[in-house]
């Protein structure tokens, strides 16, 4: 650090350049831990994480992780066996598959027999929207009045006139006589 | 009001749906399908039961026609099973490898002098080690291996002498036809 200190002379800068030594060796450090066996904090944990994505296969509803079954231990034994043997938690969970198949893994993967598991919700939504929209805008075109044709107009005129000639208020005036419009 | 075919829409979705609850209720959902069909028998090393100095693998499951069954002395349908399995055992129709699962050596042994042992040998498998390469899920579970020994059937539950005649030996003869040419 005597080096460093020539050219930084403050507090905050020496500071500085103590952090980024120090994040420098630390990337040194975790490379190291990749070759070094694991710690059983770091087993510990993995094997927490792989156990909830594995369903205990005799409870049918749990993880390995929470159930208290026989089995359920022993495959975490197994789990805990094979991070200590250098697996990645996908190839543990992935040799739990190739054993008990798909059902031993609580969330579905996607593959072809659960595209419609995975998509059908969304496609359902959009199923439904279409056809709201397309409902909703055919009953608006519905409604706008059409045209009515010639005879439909003699008709009208017909009824208007009639209508015209009923009594719609009475004048208080002279009752006999209607309210003009 | 008229009758069109949109008003049939609920009963349609309703009569589908019923159609597919009623399939699904037909099925077990414990019983879950074999992964291992055809596969080989999963490499193992495990200390003999009666000699727990020497290991028995894999390649003792080769050039014959093997039955492999998971038991322990605390199952209580192995109870159901054995005599079963010791009429075969008598007959000597199929070679046997029993797996004793979760168990202490002296309870497996213990279990296997008061009720006969059918087993040709038997394997120790305190930790579940085989019976989770296996796919295990409870005891008792068959296998039939090959001469070749890759897996070929799978049985969950009890045999018994009706299953094993109408079912299991059917197989047991056909794979006794095969050619056993070893690597």
């Amino acid at each position: 650090m005597s080096v460093k200190s020539v050219f930084c002379k403050s507090l905050f800068c020496r500071s500085l350049g103590l952090i980024f030594v120090g994040l420098f060796m630390s990337l040194f450090i975790s490379n190291a831990a990749f070759a070094q066996p694991l710690t059983e904090i770091e087993v510990e944990a993995r094997a927490h994480e792989v156990g909830r994505a594995l369903r205990c296969v005799v409870c049918q509803n749990q993880s390995i992780d929470e159930s208290d079954a026989d089995l359920a231990q022993d495959m975490r034994k197994l789990v805990r066996f094979r991070i200590r043997q250098g697996d990645s938690n996908a190839q543990v969970i992935a040799y739990m598959q190739s054993r008990y198949g798909d059902f031993v893994l609580l969330k579905p993967p996607m593959q072809k027999n659960t595209y419609f598991l995975w998509f059908a919700p969304i496609g359902l939504l959009l199923a439904f929207l279409i056809w709201y929209v397309f409902r909703t805008r055919r009953t608006t075109t519905q409604l706008q009045p059409l045209p009515l044709s010639n005879s439909e107009m003699v008709q009208f005129e017909k009824i208007a006139n009639t209508q015209k000639t009923k009594p719609v208020k009475p004048n208080p005036e002279n009752p006999n006589k209607e309210t003009d419009t | 009001m008229k009758m069109t075919w949109k008003g049939l829409i609920p009963l349609f979705i309703f009569s589908l749906l019923g159609l597919i609850f009623a399939v699904g209720l037909t099925k077990d959902p414990s019983k879950l399908p074999s992964q291992l069909i055809d596969e080989p028998f999963p490499e193992f090393s495990l200390p003999d039961l009666f000699d727990p100095e020497t290991q028995i693998d894999q390649t003792y499951l080769t050039g014959q026609v093997t039955l492999v069954n998971v038991f322990g002395s605390w199952c209580v349908a192995c109870d159901l099973e054995h005599p079963t399995l010791r009429r075969l055992a008598a007959a000597n129709e199929i070679t046997m490898l029993g797996i004793d699962w979760r168990d202490t050596m002296e309870k497996g042994k213990r279990w296997l002098e008061r009720g006969g042992n059918p087993y040709d040998r038997v394997a120790f498998d305190a930790d579940s080690v085989l019976a989770i390469s296996l796919g295990v899920t409870g005891a008792p579970e068959s296998f039939l291996v090959d001469k070749k020994g890759r897996i070929r059937y799978k049985y969950v539950g009890p045999i018994s002498d009706k299953i094993w005649r109408q079912e299991i030996k059917p197989i047991v003869l056909a794979l006794e036809q095969e050619t056993g040419a070893n690597p």
